[in-house]
């Protein structure tokens, strides 16, 4: 847009001070024009957010009125100035740009909103999160206020649990009840040599806290029965299954779509993962993929077949980017899609999952589950007699 | 000819092979096709019965055969067959 250089010399600049002295008294549109995240992160009380490159579409519904007394600032007085002049030969006819912008104005202990309620350490931790559009403060917040649990500290687990972690999700839950083994190091990197013997939620624990302490850990030491899921999972918003045997992956599934609670769920072998996002009723279930376990040769395990250990770190970061996809609302989870991967030849291959209109679990028939019944389940055990995973 | 993607857990049966080209005007000629060549995958992928086992999720390019017309679904020349069962590794526990 050309500038008519005139008006540019021309403008009004005033001192914070003096803004607030005049916002104090009334009768001022504040316009901030700068950026949506910069916007998000802190702005003056009672300022409208307009961007520069839509300046000139939307000031006429910020500031409806041209003869008004209309403040402009930014983050240091240049893009208020520019804004300034064009309001000017737009016709507005009592304009002034504050000099210095809202960093003079916060130097000088004025007060600004901070939408977030996130610390100054944290607006730095997370900034380069809180500058992208789909997180920006609000998503942030979202992650800081999310609970997920992990089922599973081990390959899959760690890599999921270290980006959670370092992405600021509040709450981390950790089920598994073994305990740190030399061989888990080939691919557990939440793990490390020091704490070889120590249970795997602890170890874990001290990883994370030592990432971030923004994360609360909880540790449920044991592993997830017909007795205890529905009370431990009912406190989590998202559930990642990286389970090693089909019980509990059955087990999950059932509880899961009682609760309506999302399951990312991965499962690595060799050089091959598989990947897919559980959204009860809104997409098909595990039950839906796999009606019935595969009997024990079709189901070997990492521990009798080896696996490459960056397998883990590829598809438990993938459940990770996952998870904060539906904590954010944004992009498109892998709900009804089942990826897969395969290392040797670096290959994507993504199949398309249905709901069973029959599945026993989210079907058009299942039953409505009474209350009484809500935590009993079949016995899993028995369901997967036979069937493989290293239990 | 279509390429037919063999899982890791029947690789052993295939001679290693993660995909191997196997004709057939349907998607049950293409994997009878390919029991014919390796006569070792024929039990893990039909029962007694001649259907495909229940545990054994067969997608002609990415759509499940069960919601197209199950193993008569047509096979283009070009296209791919993938076999898929379950697989539960994670956490990886020792055996107990």
């Amino acid at each position: 847009m050309a500038i008519d250089t005139e008006r540019v010399q021309t403008i009004e600049e005033i001192e914070p001070f003096e803004a607030a002295e005049e916002i104090e008294g009334g009768d001022v549109v504040l316009i901030d024009t700068r950026e949506p995240h910069e916007y998000q992160e802190a702005h003056l009380d009672g300022g409208k957010l307009v961007p520069p490159g839509v300046l000139a579409d939307e000031i006429g519904t910020a500031a409806p009125d041209k003869s008004a007394r209309t403040i402009v600032y930014c983050r240091s007085g240049n893009r208020s100035a520019i804004a300034t002049a064009q309001l000017q030969q737009l016709g507005y006819e009592n304009v002034a740009s504050m000099s210095g912008g809202i960093l003079q104005w916060q130097e000088q202990g004025l007060p600004v909103v901070s939408p977030s309620g996130m610390t100054p350490e944290q607006r730095e931790r997370y900034s380069r999160h809180t500058l992208l559009p789909e997180v920006g403060v609000d998503g942030q917040v979202k992650l800081l206020n999310a609970k997920v649990l992990l089922l599973g500290a081990g390959g899959l687990g760690a890599p999921t649990a270290l980006y959670l972690a370092a992405a600021g999700v509040g709450t981390i839950g950790l089920v598994d009840d073994d305990v740190v083994d030399a061989s888990n190091l080939q691919r557990q990197v939440i793990h490390n040599t020091e704490r070889i013997g120590m249970a795997k939620t602890a170890s874990a624990r001290i990883f994370i806290e030592g990432l971030n302490p923004d994360v609360k850990v909880v540790e449920h030491n044991g592993r997830l029965d017909a007795s205890n899921i529905l009370e431990v999972i009912s406190d989590y918003d998202i559930i990642v299954d990286g389970a090693d045997n089909f019980p509990t992956r059955y087990l999950l599934n059932d509880a899961s779509v009682r609760l309506r609670k999302p399951v990312v769920s991965a499962s690595i072998l060799g050089f091959d993962g598989q990947i897919s996002t559980f959204v009860p009723y809104e997409g098909p279930c595990y039950r839906c993929l796999y009606p019935t376990p595969p009997p024990a040769e079709l189901a070997p395990s990492c521990s009798a077949n080896g696996v490459l250990g960056v397998m883990a770190g590829t598809m438990g970061t993938l459940q990770a980017n996952e998870v904060i996809k539906i904590v954010l609302g944004k992009g498109e989870p892998l709900v009804g899609r089942l990826l897969l991967y395969e290392a040797l030849g670096t290959s994507f291959t993504e199949l398309k999952v249905r709901r069973d209109p029959d599945c026993p679990i989210c079907g058009e028939h299942a039953e409505e589950i009474p209350e009484s019944e809500m935590g009993q389940f079949p016995d899993y055990d028995q369901f997967c007699a036979g069937a493989g995973g290293d239990r | 000819m279509a390429t037919v993607r063999i899982p890791p857990v029947l690789r052993p049966k295939t001679g290693g092979q993660a995909e191997v080209e196997a004709g057939g005007a349907d998607v049950g000629e293409v994997l009878r096709s390919l029991t014919g060549d390796y006569p070792n995958t024929q039990e893990q992928l039909f029962g007694e019965d001649g259907e495909l086992n229940r545990y054994v999720n067969v997608y002609l390019n990415d759509e499940d055969v069960r919601v197209l017309q199950g193993l008569d679904t047509a096979v283009k020349d070009g296209d791919t067959v993938v076999i898929l069962p379950a697989m539960a590794g994670g956490a990886s526990r020792l055996a107990n």
